[in-house]
C-alpha cells in the first residue's frame, strides 16, 4: 500500500512555448482524489496526458505504481491507468459494447479474443453509466452525454487503479454528473484507487476531491488540500474574476460577484 | 486454360484490398484506398519510362517496382516526425507526391510515339495480362495478411484515435510506421503485376464492412478474400465480353466499383 499510484518529481511541462508547470512534485497514494483546475489554455489537458505517459515532459519524471513511465511499454502502462480524453471521434462505425470491450485490450494477449468474461465486465459497466440496454446501438446515433458516458464505461472496464479523466463531465446533465463523480469517489473510497480529474466547477472539485492544484497558465501552480486550496481569494485570482464564497453543511460552492 | 491468370488475378484484387482497409485504418479515412499515398503514381512513372525506353516486360515490372518504392520512401521521409501532425502532413504529402507522379504520366504520354502509346494506357488502367507468373503476387498476399493478422485488435483501437489506442496499450508509433511500410508494399507488389487497377481497395473494404462489420480480425482476410474474387470475376468478364477482343479489367473494376460505392455513400447519408 506504500507504493504511490502517480508519483511526479521536478516535472516541467511546455506546448508550443507555452510552459504549463515547473517543477512540480505530487505523489498520489490509493484513495487519493486531486482536481486539476485552472483557466482554458492554461494547460490542464497536456499536464494530463503527460501524467499519463502520452506526452514527453521537458523535464522531470513520471512514475506510475512506482516504474518511470518511459520504462513501461504503452501496454504495461494501460495496466496501471487509465485516461479519458476530451475527444472521442469515430470515424468508423461501432457497437456500445465494442467500444465498451477497448478497454479490455490491456488485459488480451496478441491472439486472444474477447471471452465471456470480459463482454461481462464490458456490460457491468455500460450499466454503471446507466448504458444497459443500448449495447448493439451504433455509437454514431448516441447524443453528446451518451458518448461521454459510453468513453467512462470503456475507461471502468479497463480496471486501471488509476484514473486519470480530462473534464469527465463533459455534455452530461446533473443527475449524470453527480453520478460519475459519486462512482470515481467510490472506486476511490472503496477500491483504494486513485483519481486525477480535470474540473471546471470548484464546488464539486471541494466535494469530491480531497486535494486540489491550482494552473495559473505561467507555469506556476500551487497544490493543497482542497480547504486551503479553493478559497475565493485563490480562485478569483486564478480565474480573472471575482468570486463570492457561500457555505452549507461543509460545502462550498462559488458565485460570480 | 488461364488459371496462371485468374490466380494472379485474385492475389493482386487480394493485396489491394488489404491495402486498402490498412489505408483505411491508418490514415483514418473512410476514403482512402491503397493509391492515395502516391504508391501507384511512382509505379507508373517507372512503368510508363520503360515502356517509352522499349524495355523488356521484365524491365517494365522491375522499374515499376522500384517507382513503387521511390515514391513510398518519398512520402516517408517527408511526413515523417513525431507530433498530431503526422496523420494530416501523411495523406498531404502523398496526395501531393500522387500529384507530381500524375504530371510525369501524362508528360510522357504526350511525348510518346504512337505505337507505344496503347501499351501505356494498358497498363495505366490495369490488365492482368501483363502478369508473368502468379506466384509472386499470391506469395506476397500470403505475407501481407501473415503480418497483419497478428496486429487486427490494435488496428482497431488505432481507428479510433491515436491517444485513445496509446492510452489502452497499443505502441502506436511503431504500429503505424509498420502498417504504413506493409500496406505500400502490399500495393506495389500487385500494382507491379497487373497495373493501377482502380476501385477494389476502395470498394471492397466498405463492402465488407457492410456484411461483416468493422471488427479488423474479420475485416482483413474478408476484404482480402472479396477483393481477390472480385478481381477474378471482373478480369473474367474483361475477357469474354468482346472477345475476341480484351479490355483492360481496371475499367471494369471501375464500372463496377462506381455505381456500387455511390450506393453505399447514399445508403450512409440517411
Amino acid at each position: 500500500m506504500n507504493v504511490p499510484l502517480l508519483a511526479v518529481h521536478g516535472l516541467s511541462v511546455e506546448i508550443g512555448g507555452h510552459q504549463v508547470v515547473r517543477g512540480l512534485d505530487l505523489d498520489l497514494m490509493p484513495g487519493g482524489r486531486l482536481a486539476i483546475l485552472g483557466r482554458n489554455g492554461a494547460g490542464k489537458s497536456t499536464l494530463l496526458a503527460t501524467l499519463a505517459g502520452l506526452r514527453i515532459p521537458s523535464a522531470g519524471h513520471v512514475e506510475l505504481g512506482g516504474t518511470a513511465c518511459t520504462a513501461l511499454s504503452a501496454r504495461e502502462a494501460a495496466l496501471r491507468r487509465a485516461w479519458l480524453g476530451q475527444v472521442q471521434a469515430d470515424p468508423f462505425g461501432s457497437t456500445v459494447l465494442e467500444t465498451a470491450l477497448t478497454g479490455r485490450h490491456p488485459h488480451l494477449g496478441r491472439w486472444d479474443w474477447e471471452t465471456v468474461r470480459d463482454a461481462q465486465i464490458a456490460r457491468n459497466a455500460l450499466a454503471a453509466v446507466g448504458l444497459a440496454g443500448l449495447e448493439q446501438r451504433q455509437i454514431h446515433t448516441l447524443s453528446g452525454g451518451e458518448r461521454q458516458r459510453l468513453a467512462i464505461a470503456t475507461l471502468l472496464a479497463q480496471a486501471a487503479p488509476l484514473y486519470l479523466l480530462d473534464e469527465p463531465l463533459a455534455h452530461l446533465d446533473l443527475n449524470h454528473q453527480m453520478a460519475v463523480l459519486e462512482r470515481f469517489a467510490g472506486a476511490a473510497r472503496d477500491c483504494g484507487a486513485g483519481v486525477v480529474m480535470v474540473l471546471h466547477d470548484p464546488a464539486l472539485a471541494h466535494r469530491f476531491c480531497d486535494r486540489a492544484l491550482l494552473i495559473d497558465g505561467d507555469g506556476n501552480c500551487e497544490l493543497g488540500a482542497v480547504d486551503t486550496i479553493l478559497t475565493a481569494g485563490k480562485l478569483s485570482a486564478l480565474y480573472g474574476y471575482p468570486l463570492r464564497q457561500i457555505g452549507d453543511c461543509g460545502r462550498r460552492s462559488f458565485v460570480p460577484a | 486454360m488461364r488459371l496462371p491468370r485468374a490466380l494472379a488475378g485474385f492475389a493482386c484484387g487480394g493485396l489491394l484490398a488489404l491495402a486498402g482497409a490498412l489505408m483505411q485504418v491508418l490514415l483514418r479515412n473512410p476514403l482512402a484506398d491503397p493509391y492515395i499515398l502516391g504508391i501507384s503514381g511512382g509505379a507508373g512513372v517507372g512503368a510508363l519510362l520503360a515502356i517509352l525506353l522499349g524495355l523488356p516486360a521484365l524491365g517494365i515490372d522491375g522499374l515499376a517496382f522500384v517507382g513503387a518504392l521511390g515514391a513510398m520512401l518519398l512520402v516517408f521521409g517527408l511526413a515523417h516526425g513525431d507530433g498530431s501532425w503526422t496523420q494530416t502532413r501523411l495523406l498531404l504529402t502523398g496526395v501531393i507526391v500522387a500529384a507530381g507522379c500524375g504530371a510525369l504520366v501524362a508528360l510522357m504520354l504526350a511525348i510518346a510515339p504512337e505505337d507505344r502509346l496503347r501499351g501505356m494506357l494498358f497498363w495505366l488502367m490495369g490488365d492482368l495480362g501483363q502478369a508473368a507468373s502468379a506466384w509472386p503476387p499470391l506469395l506476397a498476399l500470403a505475407i501481407a495478411l501473415a503480418l497483419a493478422m497478428p496486429f487486427a485488435r490494435e488496428l482497431n483501437l488505432l481507428a479510433r484515435g491515436l491517444l485513445q489506442a496509446q492510452a489502452l496499450g497499443v505502441a502506436v508509433n511503431r504500429l503505424r510506421h509498420a502498417i504504413f511500410l506493409l500496406a505500400s508494399l502490399a500495393t506495389a507488389a500487385s500494382v507491379t503485376t497487373a497495373g493501377s487497377i482502380g476501385f477494389i481497395g476502395l470498394v471492397v473494404p466498405h463492402l465488407v464492412r457492410l456484411a461483416a462489420g468493422n471488427d479488423q480480425r474479420l475485416l482483413l482476410p474478408a476484404s482480402a478474400l472479396a477483393g481477390g474474387a472480385l478481381l477474378m470475376f471482373a478480369d473474367t468478364l474483361a475477357r469474354s465480353l468482346i472477345a475476341p477482343q480484351q479490355l483492360p479489367v481496371g475499367v471494369l473494376t471501375a464500372l463496377i466499383g462506381v455505381p456500387v460505392f455511390l450506393f453505399l455513400l447514399s445508403r450512409q447519408a440517411r
